[in-house]
């Protein structure tokens, strides 16, 4: 591994100014920026240990409804809180469904949410590779691309974003708080991630030393507690990464849809809000018939980047079924295999 | 490479050392501290061999590097028997189920049921499956890990361990 200098900075103040060097990255868990150091994908010459800035772990309730969790919340921490997961199961939910209790001990928020794409042309040096160097070309293309995008890629890049997490975050209207070198500002989670264009190095919106400080999940996510889910497909049942996945959650008022809200993950660069699908489902009565038609729409600009046409229908049978699961209700406790098509609802609390 | 000083608790004793900043913990115990239990399989956070407890929660000690841990209390397969030296339940749960073959990821498992077992003393068998699915044997099929796992439940618990029926 390159060598680096390590920096762990008292106050934000001091890590941003640390952090807007360029070479400079953070490190929050490491359980991905570790990772890429090992395989010299990422070769920082300064490293912004912000695991212990203080007032960064914490879980708000705002008297507005609104929650706010610190970048430094632990997701294994975030998915266990009581009041959490009860307000928003499907997001206690997806958190469970990724990567192992190691893992989701350790990984943080703001990680989780800037994590880097599995690509595995990006992770492999000897790759031509447009994210890692611009310019270089797309091994992908021509390669290994069944799990890549669907949705939103570029002739560019036609890699997905990795996370659980943002999918229900995403269709709950989260909002990410940063605070740059201008001062603290807030952006919607859903303008967070960039699609590929022609600047796929570019994950996200953000400048250098702009650091996450906290996620806002506005109050009206709350209406949907009884009739939220989160459906992973995997490879395997547990521990791996989704080929997609979907958040669906409805408001029923007795046997109409008041409102609906859908995302889904695995098939593009960033978390895929299906806002089109949400409307059509507004004011339906709920049933396959009607997310049929939402599950058409929210995958109607779709075309495959490769050897993944297949995504494409499985997306939408997806989407269809965890629509289904949120109509029957959020189950009372988080099944053993969290997120898991072929999970029992009635499974017993999963404890990380 | 410029060295920081580090200090911090394993196994119950403090210790300290001098580490470049691109030292991961895994080889700060193993290296360093000689305790090389504490096993590699893939350095790339996959397998779970590195697995140890940091603070109270398991971690990856391949995906930590060890001026992260400046402060901690670490625990590793070194300090998980008993205190006058004899096996702790699982251990002997490993031991009487066939728990191991080659006993590669051997550490690790246990250092990771430990925990588990701390978070939930009577986990069913989805559980254990689900609390252990970071950590990947190429050997056993997982079948006697999950009876360890919970022959060393039942022995906690003082209730009986009875093998299911295959
Ligand atoms: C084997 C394995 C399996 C996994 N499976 C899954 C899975 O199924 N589902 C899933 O969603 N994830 C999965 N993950 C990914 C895991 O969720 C991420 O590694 C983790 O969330 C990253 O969090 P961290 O705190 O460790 O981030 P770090 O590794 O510390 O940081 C990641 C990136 O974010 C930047 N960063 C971190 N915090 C901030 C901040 N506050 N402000 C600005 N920048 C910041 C860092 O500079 C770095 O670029 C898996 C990982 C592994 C290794
Ligand atoms: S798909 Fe994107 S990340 Fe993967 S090799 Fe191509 S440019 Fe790189
Ligand atoms: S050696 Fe750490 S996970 Fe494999
Ligand atoms: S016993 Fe050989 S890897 Fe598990």
């Amino acid at each position: 591994m390159t060598p680096f200098d390590y920096i762990r900075p008292a106050t934000i103040a001091e890590a941003v100014a640390a952090a807007a060097t360029p070479g400079a990255a953070y490190l929050a868990a490491g359980t991905n920026l570790l990772d890429l150091m090992k395989g010299g994908i990422s070769r920082p010459t300064r490293v912004v240990d912000i695991s212990r800035l203080p007032g960064l772990d914490r879980i708000e309730a705002l008297p507005d409804g609104s929650v706010r969790i610190g970048a430094l919340v632990r997701n294994a921490d975030l998915a266990h809180d009581a009041a959490f997961a009860r307000a928003f199961p499907s997001v206690a939910e997806a958190l469970l469904s990724g990567a192992s209790a190691q893992l989701r001990n350790a990984a943080t928020v703001g990680g989780n949410l800037l994590q880097r794409t599995r690509c595995s042309y990006f992770h492999d040096a000897a790759s031509a590779c447009n994210k890692r160097s611009p310019g270089a070309g797309c091994d992908a293309r021509g390669g290994e691309n069944r799990l890549h995008a669907v949705l939103g890629w570029s002739d560019a890049c036609i890699a997905t974003h990795p996370s659980d997490f943002c999918v229900p975050l995403v269709a709950f209207d989260a909002v990410v708080e940063i605070e740059g070198s201008g001062g603290r500002r807030e952006i919607a989670l859903e303008a967070l991630h960039r699609l590929p264009d022609a600047a796929p190095e570019r994950d996200a919106v953000l400048d250098p030393g702009d650091l996450i400080v906290a996620v806002r999940l506005p109050a009206a996510a709350r209406n949907f507690a009884a009739h939220a889910r989160y459906l992973k497909l995997r490879e395997r049942t547990s521990y791996a990464f989704a080929v997609v996945s979907a958040a669906a959650a409805l408001d029923l008022d007795g046997g109409t849809i008041k409102s609906a809200r859908l995302a889904l993950g695995g098939v593009a660069a960033k978390p895929w809000r299906a806002r089109a699908a949400e409307s059509l489902l507004a004011g339906a009565s709920p049933g396959l018939p009607a997310f049929r038609r939402a599950a058409e729409t929210a995958l109607a600009g779709a075309t495959p980047s490769g050897d993944n046409g297949f995504k494409i229908e499985l997306a939408q049978r997806m989407v269809a079924r965890a629509l289904s699961l949120a109509a029957a209700g959020t189950p009372a406790r988080v099944p053993a295999l969290p997120a898991s098509p072929f999970s029992s609802t009635a499974g017993a609390l999963h404890v990380a | 490479m410029a060295k920081t000083h580090i200090t911090m608790k394993v196994n119950g004793a403090e210790v300290e050392g001098l580490v470049e900043p691109r030292t991961l913990l895994v080889h700060f115990l193993r290296e360093t501290l000689s305790l090389t239990g504490t096993h590699i399989g893939c350095e790339t956070t996959h397998c779970g061999a590195c697995t140890v407890d940091l603070d109270g929660k398991s971690v990856k000690s391949c995906t930590v590097f060890a001026v992260q841990a400046e402060g901690s209390e670490i625990l590793t397969i070194e300090g998980i028997a008993n205190a006058d030296g004899s096996l702790a339940a699982l251990q002997e749960g490993f031991r009487m189920m066939h728990g191991l073959q080659c006993g590669f990821c051997t550490p690790g498992m246990i250092v990771r049921a430990h925990r588990l077992l701390q978070e939930n003393p009577a986990p069913t068998e989805a559980e254990i499956r689900m609390g252990i699915s970071g950590n990947l044997c190429r050997c056993t099929g997982y079948q006697n890990i999950v009876k360890a796992i919970q022959y060393a439940s039942a022995k906690v618990n003082g209730t009986e361990f009875r093998e299911a029926a295959e």
